[in-house]
């Protein structure tokens, strides 16, 4: 029988094969799952905010796109997997309340996106597929064994991307 | 006492914003009964800091699916204020105020307008008495609506306070008519408003 482990907010786990790992209700945070494509080890971050050097209590490094995703890659690293065979699939960085007068904090999402696939770049993670945007909150479930990201959202279809 | 910091919240800011929540959420509850010429009766509201994990588990769980009305504050202090309802207390308000039977799924178009109207009505009753307390002049904005999971909204406070720490503060207000109706109220102000509501408060000396 295999576990679906879970990821709170400002939060990051890892995973093995066959289990899978899970982020609940995901708004204009953005879910992070990366495996390594041979040993099947993975990992999924919640990340809440795009840069931890604009913020000044940037203590836990989970909640932020830069440092979240450098810690899993570290984490996943020291756990057997490798940089060079590391996919990357994102979800979230949705838009939930639209304003007339846009503000900083109604971008987070968009911010929060581009965060991430420029993490993802430095470190030389391809980006295999995303779901990211527009205006409802997700559920993401990743699967390490196959990569398979399964996304639900109210009213929705289930999709696999 | 000094400036208020957000990691280090003690007893006598949690009674002063369990008063402001009791003050707001007692004139926000007037005003519902007032549109829908019920009674409506308040619990002893919460105030509660929460870790971003325990946020979800607050609401029932994140994928609760629960109506969002969220506005931003403005004027004197600045930040949001949410009011957010179970998605079948949601139902029952609306039909209550449009005078029709309870539905469910999704909501139509003219459901969404009222829901929003009572949003923007209850948390103007809410910030007006934080005025009228404090001498401060608060405004709102127009107020937009989200049905969604409780996970997936509330990220949109919790970001807001994630930029200043790694706890969420919530003044959580139940309200109940004779259908048992839970609502609850999350007011953001940004880090620079609370030192002017604690002082405009006499929480702390100028």
């Amino acid at each position: 029988m295999s576990d679906l482990i879970k990821v709170g907010m400002a939060d990051l786990k890892l995973c093995t094969a066959p289990n899978g790992i899970t982020t609940l209700g995901l708004g204009s945070c953005v879910g992070v799952a990366i495996r390594d494509t041979v040993n099947k080890v993975g990992g999924l971050a919640h990340v809440m905010l795009p840069d931890s050097t604009a913020i000044r209590n940037n203590s836990n490094i989970a909640k932020f796109a830069d440092t979240g995703v450098a810690e899993l890659v570290r984490q996943m690293e020291a756990a057997g997997a490798r940089r060079t065979r590391m996919v990357a699939k994102i979800a979230g960085g949705a838009k939930m309340f639209q304003f007339q007068n846009d503000n900083a904090l109604m971008q987070v999402g968009d911010r929060n996106v581009a965060a991430v696939k420029k993490k993802l770049k430095e470190l030389g993670i391809k980006l295999l597929a995303e779901d990211t945007g527009l205006n409802f909150g997700r559920t993401v479930e990743f699967f390490p064994e196959t990569g398979e990201f399964v996304i639900k959202a109210v009213g929705k279809p289930v999709k696999s991307i | 006492m000094g400036e208020f910091d957000i990691n280090n919240v003690d007893a006598v800011y949690f009674d002063v914003l369990r008063e402001i929540g009791n003050i707001g959420a007692g004139n926000a509850a007037t005003s519902l009964a007032q549109l829908l010429q019920c009674k409506v009766d308040m619990k002893v509201p919460r105030v509660e800091l929460l870790d971003f994990d325990q946020i979800g588990e607050a609401m029932g769980g994140e994928e609760q699916i629960m109506a969002g009305i969220y506005l931003l504050v403005q004027g004197d202090i600045t930040g949001s204020i949410m009011f957010l309802l179970e998605e079948k207390s949601a139902h029952v308000l609306v039909s209550k105020l449009m005078g029709t039977e309870p539905s469910d799924g999704e909501f139509t178009e003219m459901e969404t307008s009222a829901l929003k109207e009572i949003g923007n009505i209850i948390t103007g009753a809410y910030l007006n008495s934080l005025s009228a307390l404090t001498n401060l002049t608060i405004t709102e904005s127009i107020p937009d609506l989200s049905i969604d999971m409780a996970g997936a909204i509330l990220s949109v406070p919790a970001i807001e306070f994630g930029m200043v720490g790694d706890q969420m503060l919530m003044i959580q207000t139940s309200f109940t008519d004779d259908e048992e109706l839970n609502g609850f109220f999350i007011l953001v102000p940004d880090l620079p408003s609370y030192d002017k509501l604690l002082k405009a408060l006499g929480v702390i000396q100028e």
